[in-house]
């Protein structure tokens, strides 16, 4: 009982803070909202026992929101970041379409026959995910790590200001680079 | 407490961020509908998890799910900061070469 009005609680906060990222006057309020939406679902993941994954989502999120504020009122340029506006296209279409889909998934998650539950959650979770990921599960980590990796890269190729290829021309053949600046080593 | 409760929640979620994700001109807004979505997708992973099998192989895809998340937000970050920096522009309609 308990657990169900807490559930309940967070699940109106959640949705009604995700509502209000588009309907807030700023983005910085908005990326506010995003924030209490996201800490409401891993606090109904701590309900489920995912102490681990609730915890990390929270924190996660949190200082993703803050970055994120920090990057809007940084790059938009007639600084709507801190005023309102209302920036929306097809406005119409894109409700009918959220509308719709969550007819569809909703009315399947109550028309389906869910299976019983089998098994029993472990007693500690967080050990078991611990002993998953490093043990059966593994190779989900090692391909994840990678995948991490790249995106650090490729983040980096992507807002790097001057790349080789605005150094070196188009085909990399406009050696020696007209640097403005030397780089490199000194060599 | 039921994992129908648990997925209309969820579905609410995710359809509110498919409208943002839909209808939001500003690159970094659009972002935000996309990570409504996974939030949704995330809580409806763990109900499913709990009500239905609540072995550590879940857990698993749930850490999954939150990698994928970070990897969107990451080269989002990027890729917004790259329009800005070649062209001024923060709005998806600016960045509309490839459309039609």
């Amino acid at each position: 009982m308990f657990r169900s009005a807490v559930f309940w609680a967070l699940a109106v906060t959640a949705v009604a803070a995700g509502v209000a990222v588009f309907r807030v006057d700023s983005m910085a309020r908005a990326t506010y909202a995003l924030a209490v939406s996201f800490v409401a679902v891993g606090a109904a993941l701590l309900l489920v026992e995912l102490h681990y994954v609730g915890i990390v989502t929270v924190l996660m999120m949190v200082m993703e929101m803050a970055v994120m504020g920090v990057y809007m009122i940084m790059f938009m340029g007639m600084n709507p970041a801190l005023m309102p506006m209302s920036m929306v296209h097809d406005n119409r279409r894109a409700v009918i379409a959220a509308v719709v889909t969550f007819l569809f998934l909703a009315g399947g998650a109550l028309l389906v026959q869910w299976p019983e539950r089998r098994g029993t959650p472990a007693a500690d979770t967080t050990a078991a995910l611990g002993g998953e990921i490093m043990g059966p599960k593994m190779l989900v980590m090692l391909t994840v790590s990678p995948v991490m990796v790249a995106t650090i890269i490729a983040g980096i190729v992507l807002t790097s200001p001057r790349g080789r290829y605005d150094r070196l021309g188009e085909d990399l053949g406009g050696r020696p680079a007209e640097d403005p600046q030397p780089g490199g080593v000194g060599r | 407490m039921t994992l129908d409760a648990v997925l209309v929640v969820a579905s609410a979620l995710f359809s509110v961020g498919l409208y943002g994700a839909l209808s939001q001109q500003v690159v970094v807004m659009v972002m935000m509908g996309l990570e409504l979505m996974l939030n949704g997708v995330i809580l409806a992973a763990a109900g499913f998890w709990w009500f239905l099998s609540p072995a550590p192989t879940g857990q698993v895809l749930l850490l999954v799910i939150i990698a994928a998340m970070t990897v969107e937000m990451a080269m989002g970050f990027a890729v917004a900061t790259l329009l800005h920096r070649t062209r001024e522009a923060d709005m998806t309609d600016m960045a509309a070469d490839l459309s039609g």
